[in-house]
């Protein structure tokens, strides 16, 4: 009895086998095996930085393609380009590593608020009603858009300034975050030789006036900067400074000279003899007080403090 | 039995509370801020200079593309500068700064109060006159009059249709104009038939003002073609398809204008705004406004010349109510709440209405509980709840099949919902998304 059942099932289980076989010899598929070992190099964040639909895709587009230029994995960087060009044989591509920027420094203290969101939580959401809790129309918002975004946690909104902060360990460059911030303010910029950089903390298109008053940081295009870069790096256009990264020479002038600190310095070591020679360098810092601030007067403005509510909250609902 | 749009719908409570108060002429501020871009379509293009005389009347800015409008000045006195400027849409942009001195008028406009029936002139002359004095839909959605007015080939106007439904609640400010000026009104609606070349035009009013449509019924009788139709209360009865579905039972198609349905839509108030700017000369650089809200000591209808800021409207209806706590451009469905009350009024601004704080809270949002109330209170026949889920998780294929750009953002599944969803809020997101999409790919 058992004897006929081990049999039957055996030869079904053998003809399956054989037929399995045959079918997938007949309709095999060529892929080239240098995509799986590209794959396998792949961080497989599929973060979608490199503009390809995942690691899979980017993959097959590397083995695809006739040079490596122009492609760039951001989250792995140039060690895993140049492991991709051994697998291919190929020249890696130079590529310079990236870090996302938050190019806003309005923070809670610096830029008061005058009204209150009581809408959905979105940056995106808030910003197609108006333009924020504040009288900055071009700062950030906080309501953490690009974090949600970010696959690597690597971006914040630090509680105490109410601005998303990037941790430039974890940050990949993947540009998401870029894409998800309504206000355009992140920036993917070059890392810069020991992560050192120097970026302008705003994008406040106002006048100088109108910009002062809604946050004491805000860049208010004197242009003091532009005239003080000895290698024509920094552009004043629509009342906002902006440091093209590719001139900048990390000489550190247009920071001194900034006169409400919205240009950034990073990751440089303090400075030494700028002290003496100069007591302006006292406003060097992100943080750094800026000169002579305009008193909080917005907080003074005798209109009410309205809330912004978005159509049909339902507020005659009973 | 009254007719009424076929699909969806809501009765959200009326608070008609200025409804039955005389139009106030407003005293003109000290200083006008008179926003370029206050119709849709491109912004208008500056034409004065700081330091310009104007009169009233006189012409500040020129269209700046086919979808665009003139703007007037609404003041007499000097340029004092272009700058931006805070408007209701919540950001700062280019704006006219006029320093008020004097009352004085552009000696073509006639100020005289007697009613001019007749009109000799043809059907292009009109719309040339519309666009001159640069009438927008006074509605809310500030369309620019006369590129409604010239239907795309093909398309042949059958019906005027007039729009004086005033479907938001607390708003009266057509309802005060019909009552003032229903000659006006009438007569602007046969120059709006001229116009198309039509010879039939309907009023529709909704059932909560007999007031209004007693009067218009009465009056109507003398203007061959004009026919008043009652309508049933249902918001959102003033959205564009919603009338003509009412009036003459037919759908407009999906993505398709309202022309195709051989209707064109026009709103009281910008009836009254053609039978000025034609009769008249007068340029759109005045509407009536109403100031409402509970905790208002004096809800009222002004007649308020542009470029006024809000605050002039709420200081004259009593001042600002101690417990505020949003100030609304626009009725409480599609209005949107200001973060200043130095806001100017512009073409599109219906109301003001001041909610208390209580009102004002939103409510907590909770788990959508697919109950579908949003389903049935749509318009136009969408599911919000999809659409919704379709922006937060980014299906931007999926919102389009679904017709995520049909929806006209009235307010009612927001509204509807029970678990106090904010599904317009992700729509709207959504449909600007899509449309983005859509356009990049047309070029």
């Amino acid at each position: 009895m058992i004897l006929i059942a081990v049999i039957s099932l055996g030869a079904i289980g053998a003809i399956g086998a054989l037929l399995l076989y045959a079918a997938s010899k007949k309709f095999e598929v060529y892929e080239d095996p240098r995509i799986a070992q590209v794959q396998a190099v792949l961080p497989g964040a599929n973060c979608g930085g490199c503009g390809y639909p995942g690691c899979a895709g980017f993959a097959g587009a590397c083995v695809k393609a006739d040079s490596l230029d122009g492609m760039l994995c951001p989250v792995g960087g140039g060690p895993v380009m140049a492991k991709v060009a051994t697998i291919l044989g190929k020249e890696a591509g130079a590529a310079e590593p990236m870090v996302a920027v938050v190019r806003c420094n309005g923070t809670c203290q610096a830029r008061p608020r005058t009204n209150q969101y009581d809408g959905t939580k979105s940056c995106a959401i808030a910003s197609t009603l108006y333009g924020g809790e504040t009288n900055c129309t071009f700062g950030c918002l906080g309501y953490g858009d690009c974090v949600k975004a970010c696959n690597f946690g690597a971006i914040r909104i630090n509680p105490e300034t109410g601005i998303a902060e990037v941790d430039e360990e974890k940050c990949t460059s993947c540009g998401a975050c870029v894409k998800a911030c309504p206000k355009s303010i992140i920036e993917l910029r070059k890392k810069g030789p020991k992560s050192r950089r120097i970026f302008v903390s705003c994008v406040n298109k106002d006048k100088g006036a109108v910009a002062r008053k809604a946050c004491s940081n805000a860049c208010i295009g004197c242009g003091k900067c532009e005239k003080e870069c000895p290698f024509g790096a920094v552009a004043v256009t629509n009342n906002v400074a902006y440091i093209d990264y590719t001139k900048c020479r990390m000489c550190r002038k247009c920071v001194a000279v900034c006169p409400t600190g919205a240009i950034h310095e990073l990751n440089f070591p303090p400075r030494k003899e700028a002290a003496p020679a100069a007591p302006k360098a006292a406003a060097v810092k992100p943080a750094a007080p800026a000169a002579p601030k305009a008193a909080p007067k917005a907080e003074a403005i005798v209109e009410p403090k309205v809330s912004i509510q978005s159509p049909a909250s339902a507020p005659t609902k009973e | 039995m009254l007719r009424t749009f076929r699909i969806g719908g809501i009765h959200p409570p009326e608070n008609k509370l200025s409804a039955g108060k005389k139009i106030e002429v407003l005293a003109t501020p000290k200083q006008v801020i008179i926003p370029l871009g206050q119709h849709i379509g491109a912004p208008a293009v500056a034409v004065v200079k700081k330091g310009d005389l104007v009169k009233v009347g006189t012409l500040l800015a020129k269209a700046g593309g086919f979808v665009s409008a003139n703007i007037h000045s609404s003041v007499s006195g000097k340029v004092n500068k272009i700058d931006n400027a805070l408007d209701a849409s919540g950001y700062r942009r280019p704006a006219i700064y006029i320093d008020v001195e004097g009352d004085e008028w552009e000696a073509s406009i006639d100020r005289t109060d007697t009613l001019v029936k007749e009109c000799n002139l043809s059907s292009k002359e009109i719309i040339d006159k519309i666009a001159a004095a640069g009438i927008v839909g006074l509605g809310g959605a500030t369309f620019p009059t006369q590129v409604k007015l010239m239907p795309p080939p093909g398309n042949k106007a059958e019906i005027v249709i007039i729009n004086a439904v005033e479907c938001e609640p607390y708003l009266t400010s057509d309802h005060s104009l019909m009552m003032e000026k229903a000659e006006q009104i009438l007569v602007g609606v046969t120059l709006l038939m001229k116009a198309v070349n039509v010879n039939r035009a309907v009023i529709g009013i909704e059932n909560n003002k007999p007031d209004a449509i007693a009067k218009m019924q009465q009056l109507a009788v003398n203007y061959p073609g004009v026919e008043i139709m009652p309508l049933k209360v249902q918001y959102p009865q003033g959205g564009e398809k919603q009338l003509i579905d009412a009036v003459i039972r037919r759908q407009v198609k999906s993505g398709a204008l309202p022309i195709s349905a051989g209707a064109v839509v026009q709103n009281v108030g910008t009836a009254y705004a053609v039978y000025e700017a034609v009769q008249k000369n007068k340029p759109l650089f005045e509407r009536v406004v109403t100031v409402t809200g509970k905790a208002l000591a004096n809800p009222s209808n002004f007649l308020v010349r542009m470029g006024t800021p809000i605050s002039c409207l709420i200081d004259a209806a009593g001042g600002l109510p101690e417990n505020t706590g949003k100030i609304i451009g626009g009725g409480p469905m599609m209005g949107k709440a200001l973060i200043s009350a130095e806001v100017p009024v512009c073409k599109g601004s219906s109301g003001v209405l001041l909610l208390t704080k209580e009102e004002s809270v939103r409510k907590p949002m909770r788990d959508c509980i697919r109950c579908a109330k949003c389903v049935g209170a749509c318009p136009m026949g969408l599911n919000p709840t999809l659409l919704m889920s379709c922006t937060e998780f980014k299906n931007w294929e999926l919102a389009e099949e679904n017709h995520i750009t049909d929806c006209i953002e009235c307010g009612s599944c927001s509204f509807t919902c029970p678990a106090n969803r904010p599904l317009l809020d992700q729509i709207r997101l959504g449909k600007g998304k899509v449309m983005g999409i859509i356009r990049a790919r047309k070029s």
